[in-house]
């Protein structure tokens, strides 16, 4: 039976209309479901905006001033000064300040010696031991920066006659995010994680579920075709997640007070071929897992690349090059770009265009793949 | 709903050297049968012996390996998207979205199958009708009883009026009554033309349909009415005859009449034993044998078979005859 081309095409997407109507029943009474898949991201993003801070401030110091006059004490007083250490106590023996950070109550000792103002007030050179807990290396990497940057500062300062300036004076000035908060940089990011977690576990749980119920099978009877009953079981979920990335997008204007640089609306429409891409994903674990169990576990899979390879954690650009190669196959990599680059930067789609184009090609792609093994497969399962 | 095009006599179904693997395992193994416009089809065997695995290929779910099949004049592995338009499907499982309503359900089965409005209006009322689900119509479909489950999942698969359905096991964990309902109904929709490809463990369901075939591990070893496969001369073997022992004690008289030499095989019957015995054997000397060791017997007659015991015997034969292969 040779159709015509309209008629094949309409063909290909038959039963579409019933599945849809199916479906948003579906969303509509399972509504506790919906209700948390929304509810738990906005939760993760709280936590995460307000929990995490990557700048390190207040190092627990422990101190042990042997010298005790007015030069160690000024030195004390510009550490801090400096809001990175925070001193927590003073003690009067080498072994109290050692004991103190194998404790873990302080991760920096600091020990003053005897004759540490003598030798400055004789113009010699005087030392300080800084003791640091290498098992934290993002405490360590600053509190060995400040130290050393104080000492220095204040070296030149006996050397240089008075009123005179630096040769060179560096004045870094930080783009974008001024006050390098954390949640300006972290939470962009993590749109892109939160959103993978409302389309692709929806999807392919819904997908699944009728496949342990047997439905499924009942609709391979029927006459709807593979694109038809997915475009169908995709497309509420589609909504869906655009309503969380609005959700999302508001909490962080308006409760973490990110400045979002560029369009709104250039970010909304962006934003969709990275929703189709997820969901498709969704759709693809689906036509695989045979239980909501085994769903969840690949749709973890899923997640553990976007959180490690996308750059959402760590910059793209240090990774080991087998990684960095790994990363250009994640979609959380090219939505990070887009996030960050709407929202921090102001970008425009002259300069992000390609990510989307990409994120539809993988879209695009990965559905391609869940409709044939939809079509072969599971109907022999 | 237009007809294919068919020759008069065509069959509803036939199916030549069905051949279904999976892998190394043959699941339906070299089955031929026909199944007659508005004919009801028992479709038996013990479970894995293949019965839904023919019920999948013949609806397109499952590809043949080798063999063909036609179903309303159409070619399986062809026509399987134009099969599915004339044919309705009710699972073991129903395949009911139990969150959904009645009303809902209907609705969505209607027009998956592309009904268009007024149609889809006019089916569903005259579904409603038939099965009687008019007071259940916004119930969630999960707190129907099982009974009405079924007759929703039947209106489900019977909205596009398709002339040839699909059962399997319909009555599965189903109470006595709903079970003799849908019987009732199944006759009725059979009377407008409707054929029915109905699989069941029941004996007494097998009885009902004018057409039962018996597949055994891949094989179909039986094929007929039942009253043809009744009078089979292989149920009979040579020189035996069926007879029924009534004794309030059963479970004694079962273990004397398995030590009495010409009693070939012996099967309890609620108050009686089921007993094929060799044909010279006398009735009332062999009730002399049970009262002898105690156990009263209030009457010995003839029997003819039922269709278990057809079913009973051939399979026997055939594990036989498989086994003397074997040997």
């Amino acid at each position: 039976m040779k159709l015509p081309w309209g008629l094949r095409v309409r063909n290909a997407f038959r039963g579409f209309g019933a599945v849809f109507y199916k479906e948003v029943l579906h969303v509509q009474r399972d509504f506790a479901t919906l209700f948390f898949s929304l509810i738990i991201p906005i939760l993760q993003m709280v936590l995460l905006g307000f929990g995490i801070d990557t700048n390190i401030r207040q190092i627990n110091t422990v101190v042990y001033n042997a010298d005790n006059r007015r030069q160690s004490r000024e030195f004390l007083d510009r550490l801090k000064n400096s809001d990175t250490f925070h001193i927590i106590r003073y003690v009067e023996s080498d072994k109290a300040l050692n004991d103190a950070i194998v404790s873990g109550d302080a991760r920096v000792g600091i020990k003053i010696p005897v004759d540490f103002s003598d030798r400055l007030l004789h113009g010699m050179s005087a030392q300080i031991l800084e003791l640091i807990d290498g098992s934290d290396s993002s405490v360590a990497g600053p509190a060995i920066q400040v130290a050393n940057s104080i000492g220095l500062d204040e070296s030149l300062r006996r050397v240089l006659p008075e009123g005179a300036t630096f040769a060179i004076d560096i004045r870094p000035q930080l783009l974008f995010n001024p006050d390098s908060r954390s949640p300006n940089f972290f939470l962009p990011g993590l749109t892109a994680i939160l959103l993978l977690n409302v389309t692709t576990f929806l999807t392919a749980f819904a997908i699944v579920r009728e496949k342990e119920r047997g439905t499924l099978e009942q609709l391979f009877v029927t006459p709807v075709q593979p694109y038809g009953l997915l475009l169908g079981k995709l497309l509420p979920y589609f909504a869906i997640g655009f309503f969380e990335l609005c959700l999302i997008v508001t909490s962080m204007r308006f409760v973490f007070l990110i400045p979002i640089h560029g369009s709104v609306i250039l970010l909304a429409l962006i934003s969709l071929p990275y929703l189709f891409v997820s969901l498709s994903l969704g759709i693809l674990i689906s036509s695989k897992a045979g239980s909501q169990g085994e769903a969840m576990q690949l749709a973890f899979l899923t997640i553990l690349p976007s959180v490690f390879f996308s750059g959402y954690i760590f910059p793209r650009e240090t990774m080991p090059y087998i990684f960095r190669v790994l990363s250009y196959f994640v979609p959380a990599s090219y939505f990070i770009n887009i996030t960050r680059g709407i929202i921090l930067r102001g970008a425009g789609i002259q300069d992000l265009w390609t990510n989307a184009l990409v994120l539809f090609a993988m879209g695009t792609f990965l559905l391609f793949i869940a409709a044939r093994r939809f079509r072969n497969k599971v109907i022999m399962a | 709903m237009t007809n294919a095009p068919q020759t008069p006599g065509e069959a509803c179904i036939s199916a030549e050297h069905l051949v279904r693997r999976f892998g190394q395992f043959t699941a339906v193994n070299d089955v031929n049968f026909r199944v007659e416009k508005g004919e009801i089809f028992g479709f038996l065997g013990p479970n894995g012996s293949g019965k839904t695995t023919v019920i999948k290929m013949l609806t397109g779910l499952l590809p043949l390996s080798s063999g063909s099949a036609r179903v309303e004049g159409l070619d399986v592995r062809a026509d399987s998207e134009a099969i599915r338009e004339r044919i309705g499907y009710m699972s073991q499982n129903y395949s009911l979205y139990y969150d959904l309503t009645v009303a809902e359900n209907l609705q969505f089965y209607g027009r998956i199958y592309g009904l268009d409005p007024a149609r889809l209006k006019r089916r569903i009322e005259e579904t409603v009708e038939l099965n009687g689900l008019a007071p259940y119509m916004n119930l969630i479909s999960a707190k129907l009883s099982g009974g009405w489950k079924q007759r929703l999942a039947l209106g489900c698969a019977m909205l596009h009026e398709p002339k040839l359905l699909f059962l399997d096991e319909p009555t599965a964990g189903i109470d006595p009554v709903a079970r003799r309902e849908l019987w009732d109904l199944l006759f009725d929709l059979s009377g407008h033309g409707i054929t029915f490809f109905v699989t069941t463990h029941y004996m007494d369901e097998a009885e009902r349909c004018g057409h039962v075939a018996y597949i055994y591990f891949g094989k179909i070893i039986a094929d007929g009415t039942p009253k043809a496969l009744k009078q089979l001369p292989q149920i009979q073997p040579q020189g035996t005859k069926r007879i029924g022992i009534v004794t309030p004690d059963a479970t004694r008289a079962l273990r004397i009449a398995r030590t009495i030499p010409e009693i070939r095989s012996a099967t309890i019957y609620g108050d009686s034993i089921h007993a094929l015995v060799e044909e010279h054997v006398e009735l009332r000397g062999l009730g002399v044998l049970f009262s002898k060791q105690d156990v009263a017997v209030s009457e010995i007659r003839p029997l003819t078979p039922s269709l278990e015991d057809v079913f009973v015997e051939l399979s026997a034969q055939h594990e036989a005859s498989l086994g003397a292969a074997r040997a």
